[in-house]
């Protein structure tokens, strides 16, 4: 007898889900200071936001998926490589260029006859 | 600590050799295990290198770096012997588990990598037992793999098949891999690499940590005629010199049909064309365009009329494609 596979939902990460730091802290393996730390080398971009009225709490940063795409790359390469805060903040930096290079190389070569790539 | 009642060498499984595969002696200092670990992790990290097996020897050096790091688990591998080969089929030695501190749940599809997780997992018990609460959450691990589709399964939506084999407690507390197989659905208009989550998908959670997320990283195909950029597709369109001078309107196939665009008189090669919302869906922002890249291609081989008709308008022709090369001479 042939079994039906659960079919599940996949959340796709993209500009339309937006985290907390405390969301990205757990489910990305990094720690709240280690977060902070990625946020102030601006290795993570909060998203921007409707600023609070005087009378209330100012709202808590919010965060696209790319950058919990980001803080898990982090996560992992401190612990696989053993780095430290700095080391793994500038590690990632330099990732993410070679990234946004790649994707342009991608979307270039896309364009090229496809006798010519 | 509770021991169990197990099937101590009943187990038989695959010998792997840790050393072997980090490169090292037997005899290596920690420090050479931790540098021969580094130098292999820089060439083979998922997230730092483009090789196509560099998911799977990392896993292998992983595994192996997380038993030799460790004096205690070193010594327990050490233990097992050095007759064996990799890939060959050994048992451990009866009551090797409990004189390193902990017994071991043997189970078929075990492996060396489940057997070195079973003695941590029995440390992790230890450790517990001794707290307050007699428990700390472990949060499940989080698994990320790729999902090869092809274009048209991203234009169009579609589910994939996950097989994942994950870390699980069983009813005695010990970890072993449970196969899992279910559908994760796509929704129409994913991207290359794109990433899609499936909360608690992931290995178990212990003493109610959370369960691990499954990450699906979405690789497009590549495909007979489309390329794709973003939700921008690219399809090469050749074009015959006088169709590209005179203009023509011609059949292009899109993932949804062909369609028939017309190609404007004096069309350049390399000019691209745009269908406007014949690309892939892009859930935020409509549909994206389907570019067309004129490409003026010639016979392999003319007949004698072509030869004749082009002759003839070589010499009626007074276009120069190169007059600025003499202009800049000059």
């Amino acid at each position: 007898v042939k079994v039906a596979l659960e079919i599940i939902e996949g959340l796709a990460l993209d500009g339309q889900q937006a985290f907390s730091l405390a969301e990205l802290e757990a489910m990305s393996g990094l720690t709240l200071d280690e977060l902070q730390l990625l946020v102030e080398c601006q290795a993570l971009f909060p998203l921007a936001q409707v600023e609070a009225a005087a009378d209330q709490e100012p709202a808590q940063p919010r965060f696209s998926a790319q950058c919990l795409v980001l803080a898990r790359i982090a996560a992992r390469l401190r612990k696989d490589f053993d780095l430290d805060a700095n080391a793994t903040m500038v590690t990632l930096q330099l990732l993410k260029r070679i990234q946004d290079l790649e994707n342009e190389v991608l979307a270039l070569r896309a364009q090229l006859p496809s006798r010519v790539q | 600590m509770v021991r169990l009642a197990c099937a101590a060498g009943t187990a038989l499984m695959k010998y792997k050799d840790y050393y072997q595969t980090l490169g090292v002696e037997r005899s290596a200092s920690a420090a050479d295990i931790k540098k021969a670990y580094r130098k292999l992790a820089h060439k083979y990290h998922p997230d730092i290198s483009k090789l196509a097996n560099a998911k799977e020897k990392f896993q292998e050096i992983g595994e192996a770096y997380e038993t030799l790091k460790d004096p205690e688990k070193r010594a327990a591998y050490d233990e097992l012997g050095s007759d064996f080969h990799a890939g060959q089929d050994f048992r451990p030695p009866p009551d090797w588990g409990a004189a390193h501190g902990e017994q071991y749940a043997a189970f078929d599809d075990m492996d060396l990598a489940d057997l070195f997780a079973s003695l941590s997992g029995g440390r992790h018990r230890a450790h517990a037992g001794r707290g307050h609460s007699g428990h700390f959450p472990i949060p499940g691990q989080d698994y990320e793999i790729a999902a090869d589709i092809t274009l048209e399964q991203a234009a169009g939506g579609t589910e994939f098949e996950v097989n994942l084999a994950v870390p699980e407690p069983g009813d005695d507390g010990y970890m072993r891999r449970v196969p899992r197989k279910f559908k994760a659905r796509i929704a129409k208009g994913a991207s290359e690499g794109q990433r899609l989550r499936l909360p608690g998908k992931g290995g178990k959670g212990l003493n109610g940590g959370r369960d691990g997320d499954l990450y699906l990283i979405i690789h497009l195909l590549p495909h007979r005629l489309f390329r794709a950029s973003g939700h921008d597709l690219y399809i090469d369109l050749p074009l015959t010199p006088w169709e590209a001078a005179l203009g023509a309107t011609v059949q292009v196939p899109t993932l949804h049909g062909a369609v028939h665009l017309k190609v404007p008189a004096g069309t350049r090669s390399g000019q691209k064309l745009r269908l406007a919302k014949r690309g892939l869906p892009n859930p935020r922002e409509g549909i994206g365009d389907l570019y067309a890249i004129a490409q003026i291609v010639l016979p392999a081989e003319l007949s004698e009329h072509e030869r004749k008709l082009l002759q003839q308008m070589a010499q009626g022709s007074t276009y120069d494609p190169r007059k600025h090369f003499r202009e800049m001479a000059a």
